[in-house]
């Protein structure tokens, strides 16, 4: 299973090269007007109509068309102007999505790395490495980053113009800064992503217990049984014995403030000075309280109600007008619910807690698209060896084939063909929205599984 | 003592009879003196007709009453001709113009004619249409302007209303020929047009339709036409007061009256008309209030250059055709261009005519004439491109037509303006950085083509998107378009219409001129003054054109499936947050215990089944015994219906009583 060096850097190049063949191919393939790729906050086409209104000395949010970020038009908008003949339109934007697409992947590798040493050793602690050679080892690294590179969503969304490989790298990156200690990269990409997209403002519970835990471990209950057991048991060599002992202690992981204080207070450096950007970028057109109104209103508000492969726009379009308000918010709060019960049970993972976050984001988010997904998906990878025992996985992989095919079909035949019915199109949605939910209490209840595993594998 | 009383009562109604008499006829006497003191003016009221055969065969009937107040500080003035509901309007909303027109069907600019002044004011857009400058400060005018729609869409029994909705009103500052800041401009495409819109619009007329012109407007006959444009006009100002202007354009299509069988001479020959045969009435002389009250018949200078290549001349009877009635006047057009005829006037006075000596002007053709119409210089159409309900592209293109050469004769200029003014609702999700203008077929670089441009994009369920834009083209250009790329939204399942399926329709956008004006020109003469019409005629104006109306289908949602569309999404977020839940919840380890526990206590399947029976045959043994406890509720039973039912009985008895 495991990947030579060679076969690794030839797949992640072929990836890329795929991308670059999609790219030429783009403006046939029209993937930027997909529904399922471009949501109204991550469309390219409305950053560059929003990058119009700003030379035209408008504000970039009128018209209700852009709901971006200001700080991308600087970075971005230029790119969509510049048009070089015979070569598709958003060609440059495009060339800089694949750079981002494949950075993602790098620090998700780095991230899959770090996990896998840390848990390594905090198994061999427990004398339970056994766990690792019986089950087949994977480099989760390798792996992880080579779903994320290889997924046909995360692809499409490179090739097809939406901003969500930007998103997704701010994900990524505050999740790798926390692995690897560094508080200011994780407060960056925490702050950015949040600035961006709202929801990854969840993940400050997982990237503070990274911070304060360090990565991924078994639950630390088992160290405290395996001392007990130990001292309990004969201990023929009491000088080896003690010193592991001493050991151990140092490694029932203590909750260490000074990084969580750095975070803290690099996020709010970093979240003034991206408010001071935004202030002076939007100083003539209504300031910050117009930003957050049309990006982080707007994102919470579901004003716009165009087809995605979510299930709210068609909810928000039938519902009682005087309804709205009291399932707006209870459709938000479902996503801030369950943050407290994964922390509870999964606070020694809190890797695994940022992944089950992000699937829970990205399947209650108001304006979805397979970007989201793309990104759960290559985090997955990350835990294969945990989750090598899940069920359903076939049920899951044949679910989301038959559903990315199934989608634009309905959706062809609603829209184009005027021969199916708004549904149909729902109807794939919803069943999105149910594979989502499979999966992630799958992944959830299969982690936990395997800790009781480790548990007992312990006390025998 | 009875007696003395009626005596002196009769004495007393006299008395103040007398009185209320000095009082009237005193503030009558006030009223002249301050009539005599300042202007010399009153309010007046003249009706006008003006009848035009089409090269088409259509005639085209200009109604055209005007009613005129002078200034007066006084408020609840009383008017003698003037309809006070709209005085009070202008009072009230602080209007300095205002136009409304009703209209129903398109003009047709190829053959009804684009640039001459009075295609080129009277033609108007499908449905309705309204626009009105405030004397108010910019803050207060949306306020005001929604007062306005809802009074005059009570006046006019009409939806109107509609355009109080902050989506269906848009601020041109410059795109439309009045320019001012504090106008607002709204159209309806959609809105059909009957007759009960005319009547209340009659309704303002001092005579209504009972006597004048106005009786001419048999209900029939004009909904029978071509086009139909309702129009009111209004100007107010401190010096001139206030200046309603009621027009009426109709284009009709003649009986063919025809003896024999039609051969191809017929064919050709323009269809005989009277107003008998187009408005089934003849003038019965005007209205008792009006100043003045005339008819005129207009032949267009394609017609007139025809008859001088017949040398027919402009007497009333020649070779080529016949009036009906001696005309009172003949006006000729002067025209300043050398080689070109000019259009002439029949002017008609009504007041000659009575009751018992009506009216009844027609033409009567004897040879086939073939002429066409002044076209506008360019021709402008829009149209939509693109399929399906996802997104589209609006294209508005421009087609030099043979006149703009004669247009372009005289100026040696080398570029054309064009002033385009589209509105778009909000639904219609504009991109305005795809515009694209091609010039004969080839793409042109934007800022080499626009000369100034002015967006103000739609805000979702707020406005609507408005774009104004002066663009200049080389005059020997054959073709200009220009396309912008559009989203289309979707609509909560409430803001569709009854039949959303039928489609949402942009109204027409308007394409002007500024290098172009249309005017008639008359040698001054004093009668002239006298006919509002003919001034009218005689106001230079730059060309207008209203493009077509777009229909533009919006994919619609099941609008049966609200309950389900609550059931099945909610279903799912329990799924997701029972299932979630549980496994958090679940502790693998108690479970296996409790299992392991109840394993250690499991019965067999037939002892199980053994006890239940045992159980069953216990239970029946209750109920049989409890049967002869259960005999003795039952009339309580019995009683609880029977007063339930009785008081039902009893309720529906005393409701039917009232």
């Amino acid at each position: 299973m495991a990947l030579t060096r060679r076969r690794y850097w030839a797949m992640a190049v072929g990836s890329v090269i795929l991308r670059l063949l999609f790219i030429c191919f783009s403006e046939d393939l029209n993937l930027g007007f997909r529904p399922e790729v471009a949501t109204p906050v991550t469309s390219l086409r409305r950053l560059a109509e929003g990058y119009w209104l700003k030379n035209s000395s408008m504000s970039p949010y009128s018209g209700s068309m852009y709901h971006g970020s200001p700080l991308l038009l600087p970075v971005l908008g230029p790119l969509t102007v510049n048009r070089v003949k015979g070569l598709p339109a958003h060609l440059f934007c495009s060339l800089i999505f694949v750079i981002v697409d494949f950075v993602t992947a790098m620090l998700i590798r780095a991230t899959g790395q770090k996990l896998m040493s840390t848990y390594h050793r905090s198994l061999q602690l427990l004398n339970l490495s056994c766990v690792q050679e019986t089950a087949g080892y994977t480099h989760v690294g390798d792996l992880a980053s080579l779903i994320f590179l290889w997924n046909p969503f995360t692809i499409i969304t490179c090739a097809g113009s939406s901003t969500s490989p930007i998103d997704n790298l701010m994900i990524v990156l505050s999740i790798y800064g926390a692995c690897s200690g560094l508080s200011s990269l994780a407060a960056f990409g925490w702050v950015v992503s949040t600035h961006l997209s709202l929801y990854p403002a969840i993940l400050v519970i997982p990237v503070i217990l990274l911070l304060g835990y360090g990565p991924d471990a078994p639950p630390s209950k088992l160290f405290l049984l395996k001392k007990s057991n130990e001292s309990g048991g004969s201990c023929p060599k009491d000088k080896t014995c003690s010193e592991q002992k001493s050991k151990e202690e140092t490694h029932i992981r203590n909750f260490c403030w000074r990084p969580v204080l750095f975070f803290i207070m690099w996020s709010l450096i970093w979240s003034s000075y991206i408010l001071f950007l935004s202030f002076i970028s939007l100083k003539e057109f209504g300031g910050l309280s117009e930003m957050v109104k049309k990006t982080h209103g707007f994102i919470l508000n579901v004003e716009d109600l165009s087809p995605n492969i979510g299930v709210f726009w068609y909810f928000f379009a039938e519902v009682f007008e005087f309804f709205r308000s009291f399932f707006l918010i209870v459709f938000h709060i479902n996503i801030l619910f369950m943050l407290v019960p994964l922390v509870i049970r999964l606070r020694h993972r809190p890797c695994f807690l940022a992944f089950v976050y992000i699937a829970i984001m990205s399947m209650l988010k108001s304006y979805p698209s397979v970007g989201d997904s793309a990104l759960y998906l290559g985090l997955l990878g990350l835990f294969a060896n945990e989750l090598a025992e899940m069920r359903f996985s076939f049920f899951l992989l044949c679910g989301y084939v038959g559903i990315s095919l199934l989608s634009p079909v309905m959706h062809n035949l609603w829209i184009w063909r005027g021969t199916g019915n708004a549904n149909f199109y729902f109807a794939t949605g919803i069943a999105y929205a149910s594979l989502q939910t499979v999966l992630i209490v799958e992944s959830v209840s299969t982690i936990l599984k395997h800790d009781r595993m480790l548990r007992n594998k312990l006390a025998t | 003592m009875a007696s003395t009383v009626a005596a002196r009562a009769p004495a007393t109604i006299h008395t103040s009879f007398l009185l209320l008499l000095v009082i009237l006829l005193s503030c009558d006497l006030f009223d002249r003196i301050i009539a005599s003191s300042g202007e010399a003016r009153e309010e007046e009221f003249t009706e006008e007709l003006l009848l035009k055969p089409l090269p088409d065969k259509k005639i085209l009937a200009h109604f055209h009453f005007q009613s005129t107040v002078p200034p007066s500080d006084s408020i609840g003035h009383h008017h003698h001709l003037f309809p006070k509901a709209i005085a009070q309007l202008v009072k009230k909303f602080h209007i300095r113009e205002l136009e409304l027109s009703f209209t129903q069907g398109r003009w047709n600019y190829e053959s009804w004619g684009g640039s001459d002044p009075m295609s080129n004011i009277n033609a108007k857009p499908p449905g309705v249409e309204m626009w009105a400058v405030f004397d108010l400060p910019v803050n207060d005018i949306d306020e005001s302007w929604k007062g306005l729609t809802h009074a005059l869409s009570g006046i006019f029994c009409s939806s109107l209303n509609f355009l109080e909705s902050s989506t269906a009103y848009s601020a041109p500052h410059w795109g439309l020929r009045t320019n001012s800041s504090s106008m607002r401009y709204g159209a309806l495409p959609r809105e059909a047009v009957c007759t009960e819109n005319l009547t209340p619009w009659l309704k303002l007329l001092p005579c209504r339709d009972k006597a004048g012109l106005a009786s001419l407007l048999d209900r029939p006959s004009i909904y029978k036409g071509y086009y139909h444009s309702q129009r009111l006009q209004l100007f107010s100002s401190a010096a001139s007061g206030i200046i309603l202007d009621q027009t009426l354009t109709v284009v009709l299509q003649p009986n063919v009256q025809r003896n024999g069988m039609p051969n191809s001479y017929d064919r050709f020959l323009q269809p005989n008309w009277s107003i008998m045969s187009m408005f089934k009435k003849k003038v019965t002389g005007q209205c008792a209030l009006a100043r003045a009250s005339s008819i005129f018949i207009e032949l267009e200078d394609g017609l007139a250059t025809e008859l001088e290549k017949l040398g027919a001349g402009e007497s009333w009877n020649n070779l080529a055709f016949d009036l009906s009635v001696a005309p009172d006047r003949v006006i000729k057009e002067h025209n300043s261009v050398e080689g070109k005829s000019s259009s002439i006037l029949y002017e008609f006075k009504v007041v000659k005519y009575s009751k018992y000596e009506p009216l009844d002007v027609g033409i009567k053709w004897k040879l086939p004439l073939l002429w066409s119409c002044p076209e506008a210089p360019f021709h402008a159409r829009r149209f939509l491109m693109g399929s399906g309900n996802e997104r589209g592209s609006i294209a508005i293109s421009l087609q030099p037509t043979q006149s703009c050469d004669q247009f372009l004769s005289d100026s040696h200029k080398c570029t054309v303006r064009a002033v385009i003014f589209q509105v778009a609702p909000w639904y219609v999700k504009v991109y305005y950085h795809t515009l694209q203008i091609f010039i004969d077929g080839r793409s042109v670089p934007v800022a080499d083509v626009v000369e100034k441009i002015s967006v103000s994009p739609s805000e979702d369920k707020v406005s609507p998107g408005s774009l104004q834009m002066m663009l200049r083209f080389p005059c020997d250009m054959n073709s200009a378009a220009l396309a912008m790329d559009f989203d289309k939204g979707f609509l909560h399942i409430d803001e569709y219409p009854p039949d959303a399926n039928q489609g949402f329709d942009i109204p027409s956008a308007v394409v002007s001129f500024p290098d172009f004006y249309s005017s008639r020109s008359y040698l001054e003469d004093n009668c002239l003054k006298q006919s509002p019409l003919l001034l009218k005629l005689q106001k230079r104006t730059a060309l207008q054109s209203y493009t077509e109306v777009l229909l533009v289908p919006l994919t619609t949602p099941d609008f049966s499936m609200p309950y389900n569309v609550i059931t099945f999404t909610c279903t799912v977020l329990a799924l997701y947050f029972g299932s979630l839940l549980n496994a958090l919840r679940r502790r693998i380890g108690e479970e296996e215990q409790l299992l392991k526990s109840k394993d250690s206590k499991r019965v067999g399947l037939i002892p199980r089944l053994l006890s239940k029976l045992k159980g069953r045959t216990l239970e029946s043994h209750q109920s049989s015994s409890g049967s002869s406890a259960s005999s003795k509720p039952r009339p309580k039973w019995l009683f609880k219906v029977i007063f339930v039912a009785l008081i039902a009985v009893l309720w529906h008895y005393y409701s039917n009583i009232d």
